[in-house]
C-alpha cells in the first residue's frame, strides 16, 4: 500500500504523520499520533464513538480516509479541556453520571461541543436529534441529554 | 491502494483512465463500510472535494449549479435553496446522522445507486440533471437515468458526476418528501416517497411522484400523476377521491422485497399512506408559497 505524508493540526499542535493511504483517520490519530481518546465502536459510521471536528465540521473519522486530513485543523476530546480546567460539557457529564462504561462519552462531548458551538440554546429535541449519531448502550440517554443541556446553561452564563 | 486528491475535473479523469481498478469518492460513507466488508480495494481512491466545481454551489439565471461531492449539510443549512426546493432539501437532510451530512453528498448518494437513497426520488421529481465527465469531454443526463439497478449505474468505466442542475420551480410549484422508518433517526427507508405539484389557483396542473426503496430502481407513479392532475382543492386540500386513488396507484407500483426493516405487505401498504402525506404537504406549500 502507497504511504503519504500528512501535516496537519490536531488540538491546536502542527503535527507531521506518514500513514498507508487506506488508514482511517481514526486508525492514524490512535496509533500515529497517540490520541486514543477517538474510539472505534462500528467502524461503519453508525455509532459516533470515533466522532471528531474536521475544520469546525463533526466527522465520523472511521470514515475518512487519513491523508485527508492534509492542511485541516481537527479537534478530537483531548482537545476540548483548557489545560487541567474541564470544559463544561466535560464537568456536567461528570456530575450528571452521563456515563458509564465511556467508550461512548468522547464521541458524543465532540458531538455535543459541535452542537453547541452553532447553538447555544439548543431544545430537548435538538439535543436529541444532533445526537442521532452517537449510540450508548449503557446509560438510556436522559442523563446525556440533561447534562448537554446543563452545559448549555452554564456556557450562556459565561457568555453573558 | 493509493490515495489520490486532484484539483481539477481534467487531473480526475486521467487518474481514472490511466489507473483500471480506480474509484472516485465524496464521502466514502457507503464506500468505506463496503471496502471493509470484503468489497476488493480500488487501486486508487480519487478524492473528488478537493475540486473546487465538484463542492460549489451557485444559484445564477434562474439555474441551481451544485457540485457533486458538495456535504448535503451545506444543502440543508442554504435558506435560499431550502425555500425553493423544501422536499429536496428534507430528503437530503435524512441521510444518516450530523457525522454523515458532512460528508454525504448527491453525487454519491446516487451512484452508490442504493434502491433506498433518500435524495433520488426527490432529485427526479426535481426534474434534476446530471453533468458527467467522459474520457473525453462532458455529457448531460437526467437523473433518473443514472441508476438502472442496485449497485448498479449507466456511467461508463471512467465517467463520473460533476454537477447537478436544478431549474428554479415554477411559480405555484412546491415538493415535499417523505420516508418510513422502524426509527425517528438513523436508518434506512422502508418506503420514501416526493411529490411535487404546480398550481394555478385551485387546480392542479402538474404533479411528479416518484418512490423509492420499494423496487430495484426508483418507480413513477404515473397513475397517482394523473389523478393529481386537473383535479381541484377544497380549502386547500386534495379530495378524499384523489387520494384514494393515488394510494391504491403508489401501492400498486410497488415491486419491493422483505427484509427486517419490512414486509412486501407493510411496504405496499406504507407506499399508499405516505404518498397521500407527501402530496398533502406538496399541496399546502404550493399554496402557501414555497417556503414553509
Amino acid at each position: 500500500m502507497n504511504r503519504t505524508h500528512v501535516s496537519c493540526t490536531v488540538n491546536g499542535d502542527e503535527v507531521d504523520f506518514l500513514t498507508a493511504d487506506g488508514t482511517s483517520l481514526l486508525d492514524a490519530l490512535r496509533d500515529e499520533l497517540g490520541l486514543t481518546g477517538v474510539k472505534e465502536g462500528c467502524g461503519t459510521g453508525d455509532c459516533g464513538a470515533c466522532s471528531v471536528l474536521i475544520d469546525g465540521k463533526l466527522n465520523c473519522s472511521c470514515l475518512v480516509f487519513a491523508p485527508e486530513a492534509e492542511g485541516t485543523e481537527i479537534l478530537t476530546v483531548e482537545g476540548i479541556a483548557e489545560g487541567d480546567h474541564l470544559h463544561p460539557l466535560q464537568q456536567t457529564f461528570l456530575e450528571g453520571a452521563a456515563l458509564q462504561c465511556g467508550i461512548c462519552t468522547p464521541g458524543f462531548l465532540v458531538a455535543a461541543k459541535a452542537l453547541l458551538d452553532h447553538n447555544p440554546d439548543p431544545s430537548e429535541t435538538e439535543i436529541r436529534y444532533a445526537l442521532a449519531g452517537n449510540l450508548c448502550r449503557c446509560t438510556g440517554y436522559d442523563k446525556i441529554i440533561r447534562s448537554v443541556h446543563e452545559a448549555a446553561v452554564q456556557l450562556r452564563e459565561v457568555a453573558k | 491502494m493509493r490515495y489520490a486528491a486532484p484539483t481539477s475535473v481534467d487531473e480526475a479523469r486521467s487518474l481514472l483512465v490511466d489507473n483500471p481498478g480506480s474509484r472516485v469518492f465524496a464521502g466514502a460513507t457507503d464506500l468505506i463500510p463496503q471496502i471493509r466488508a470484503g468489497l476488493p480495494q480500488p487501486s486508487v481512491m480519487v478524492d473528488l472535494k478537493r475540486i473546487e466545481r465538484l463542492t460549489s454551489v451557485a444559484h445564477d439565471g434562474g439555474v441551481w449549479t451544485v457540485g457533486a461531492a458538495t456535504p448535503t449539510a451545506d444543502l440543508t443549512a442554504n435558506p435560499e435553496f431550502t425555500a425553493m426546493f423544501p422536499g429536496l432539501s428534507e430528503a437530503s437532510g435524512l441521510i444518516g446522522s450530523d457525522q454523515i451530512q458532512n460528508r454525504s453528498s448527491w453525487g454519491g448518494n446516487l451512484c452508490n445507486a442504493s434502491p433506498a437513497a433518500d435524495s433520488v426520488p426527490a432529485l427526479v421529481a426535481a426534474g434534476a440533471q446530471v453533468v458527467i465527465a467522459t474520457d473525453n469531454g462532458t455529457r448531460t443526463a437526467p437523473v433518473r437515468e443514472i441508476v438502472t439497478g442496485p449497485g448498479q449505474t449507466s456511467l461508463a468505466d471512467g465517467e463520473f458526476v460533476i454537477e447537478f442542475t436544478l431549474t428554479d420551480p415554477p411559480a405555484g410549484t412546491s415538493d415535499a418528501y417523505l420516508r418510513i422508518i422502524p426509527r425517528t433517526e438513523m436508518d434506512i427507508a422502508v418506503v420514501g416517497a416526493a411529490v411535487r405539484l404546480s398550481l394555478e389557483g385551485d387546480t392542479i396542473t402538474a404533479a411528479s411522484v416518484w418512490l423509492g426503496a420499494v423496487a430495484p430502481t426508483i418507480v413513477q407513479v404515473a397513475e397517482a400523476e394523473a389523478a393529481l392532475v386537473g383535479s381541484t382543492l377544497d380549502n386547500g386540500l386534495i379530495n378524499e377521491d384523489t387520494l384514494a386513488t393515488m394510494a391504491e396507484a403508489a401501492s400498486a407500483a410497488c415491486n419491493p422485497i422483505n427484509d427486517k426493516r419490512g414486509t412486501i405487505e407493510y411496504r405496499r401498504q406504507v407506499a399508499g399512506v405516505i404518498t397521500k402525506r407527501a402530496a398533502a404537504i406538496a399541496a399546502d406549500r404550493a399554496l402557501n408559497g414555497a417556503s414553509r
